[in-house]
């Protein structure tokens, strides 16, 4: 089977900013049957941006199917996965595209509240922000929809990114994440129907709105249509925020943002996956690949991989909320035992026991975070063997 | 009424009584106090009628609910990844040098407190540090120096 791919090609979706644009969109929207507006994002084949990918039309019907008079639509801003910056910058420049994306959600599954969760680390945003909320909510009242938007702030914990937990931190608790199910769609905030969609996403909902399924479909591939907002950094001469088609194979990336020397790229961020230079040629950038949340953190020959295994791991111990003992436990034990390895107190096999722990972490863990662990550590420990045991 | 308790009846005015507003009433304090006493958190619990150790618990999970006492000021310089590619630790050292602390200490004036932070978010311009909101992106060792001399003489 050959796959699918594409060359590296530039969009302006999100960011092209026309004066009112999102206000007229939310306009003509609100006319059309909730049934039709669920069925063209469905045929859009748009899935979520945060990373998890689930796809956004389907979240939406099966929340405006719940018989509930209570629900919520969630913007996720708590973005935290490290190399990931576009939120930030969406949130920027284009906030009434969020906004109307959240008002449009409202109107489809029958919610009368939105909020925005926006990470603490971002309350500078949060000046502009409240701001334009203030004139969308009196645009709102304009036009007879009954629907308010809301900001909350977060607290500084990576953890509340997971959707469960950033309900928990917005009901006033500690961001531990729930068991799943029941998921959001069933019971989220406060325990009612909710939909929580990450930044980006609820942006190409609006836009897909506005331009028709068809024109989305046409970028991207079978499985990941459309295309997405890239978080570069790492040794690039040109790092940035960049709109690129999705399904793109990853050399054709590296020749356009490498340095020339680069050795692995870090998909995903600090939960993704290390894919070294061998296997550029072969990698596709999308759902059908490696999917991503948008971090992609270039490293060059000069970047020891132990060093950056080692800062993943202290990032995930800090980071593990705690409540479960396969991550708690589990990312000291990783970090412990590549420590030991690296000063020979261990020998080079002990490695294999720390893959099994991973094992157990992703089948054990109750959240994404322990889940993901061994996706770095098992991609850098495999390809870059000699680099954690010398 | 203490200031505080000023304050916290301020917030739980603007934001209400139930749990759902914890948070808002938590982080309000630190805007103004830079931390959460212990007799804060009582007063609130007494506000939410809930228990101080659940207003505890809570604020002790994130780390910008800091339960200890910081400076006027708090500087955040971000420790992950790609910040540490571009060599954060020379930020860090500079800072400690200049304000005479270690890294979670604070001035002996009780003005800034020097911390570290996971991924601020930056990962294009770093090495990138916060002074209580306000963020510094692409800093160099002298610029950050710069910015903090700054940052003292402006008040």
């Amino acid at each position: 089977m050959t796959m699918e791919t594409k060359k590296l090609k530039k969009v302006d979706i999100i960011f092209e900013n026309i004066p009112g644009l999102s206000y007229s969109i939310l306009e003509k929207t609100i006319k059309r049957n909730p049934d039709d507006i669920i069925l063209d994002l469905i045929d859009s084949g748009l899935k979520g941006r945060g990373g998890a990918g689930f796809p956004t039309g389907l979240k939406w019907k099966f929340t405006k199917n719940e018989d509930n008079p209570v629900k919520y639509v969630i913007c996720n801003a708590d973005e935290g996965e490290p190399g990931t910056f576009k939120d930030r910058e969406i949130i920027e420049r284009v906030p009434d595209k969020i906004l109307t994306g959240i008002a449009i959600c409202g109107y489809v599954i029958g919610a009368k509240e939105g909020y925005i969760y926006l990470r603490g680390e971002y309350n500078f945003l949060l000046k502009n922000l409240v701001k334009r909320v203030e004139e969308f909510n009196a645009f709102l009242k304009k036009i007879h929809l009954d629907f308010k938007v809301m900001i909350r702030s977060g607290s500084g914990a990576y953890v509340c990114g997971e959707e469960s937990a950033l309900f928990e931190s917005m009901e006033g608790y500690r961001g531990e994440p729930r068991n799943k199910p029941p998921y959001p769609t069933v019971a989220g905030y406060n325990w009612k129907p909710t939909v929580i969609n990450n930044v980006e996403t609820l942006v190409f909902a609006t836009m897909i709105c506005h331009m028709g399924p068809e024109k989305f479909k046409k970028l991207g591939t079978t499985d990941s249509r459309g295309s997405k907002v890239f978080s570069v950094s790492g040794d690039t001469p040109i790092p940035g925020i960049y709109e690129l088609e999705l399904g793109m194979p990853l050399h054709r990336f590296v020749e356009e943002f490498g340095d020339g020397d680069t050795k692995a790229v870090q998909i995903g961020g600090a939960s993704g996956f290390c894919v070294t230079r061998k296997k550029f040629n072969d990698t596709i950038i999308g759902f059908e690949g490696i999917p991503t949340g948008g971090s992609m953190m270039i490293f060059n020959s000069s970047r020891s991989m132990y060093n950056i295994l080692h800062d993943y791991l202290e990032f995930f111990c800090e980071e593990s909320c705690g409540q479960c003992t396969p991550c708690r436990i589990g990312c000291q034990q990783l970090l412990k035992g590549i420590e030991a390895v690296k000063r020979g107190e261990r020998p080079p096999s002990y490695l294999e026991e720390l893959k099994k722990l991973t094992a157990t972490m992703k089948i054990a863990s109750k959240c994404g975070l322990g889940q993901s662990v061994g996706n770095p550590f098992n991609s850098i420990v495999d390809n870059f063997r000699e680099e954690i045991i010398y | 009424m203490s200031t505080t308790e000023v304050l916290i009846s301020e917030l739980v005015e603007k934001h209400g009584r139930t749990r759902n507003s914890l948070m808002p009433i938590l982080q309000g304090i630190v805007q103004q106090e830079k931390f959460l006493s212990e007799d804060a958190m009582v007063s609130v619990a007494r506000e939410l009628n809930i228990s101080a150790a659940d207003v505890f618990g809570t604020a002790s999970f994130y780390t910008f609910l800091d339960t200890v006492p910081r400076g006027k000021n708090v500087i955040r310089v971000c420790k992950t990844i790609s910040c540490h590619m571009k060599n954060k630790d020379e930020i860090i050292r500079a800072l400690e040098n200049a304000l005479k602390i270690k890294v979670g200490e604070t001035t002996h004036d009780k003005e800034y407190t020097l911390l570290t932070a996971n991924c601020l978010g930056w990962c294009h311009k770093g090495p990138v540090m916060l002074i209580n909101d306000e963020v510094y992106p692409e800093l160099t060792p002298e610029s950050a120096l710069k910015i903090v001399n700054e940052h003292m003489h402006s008040k």
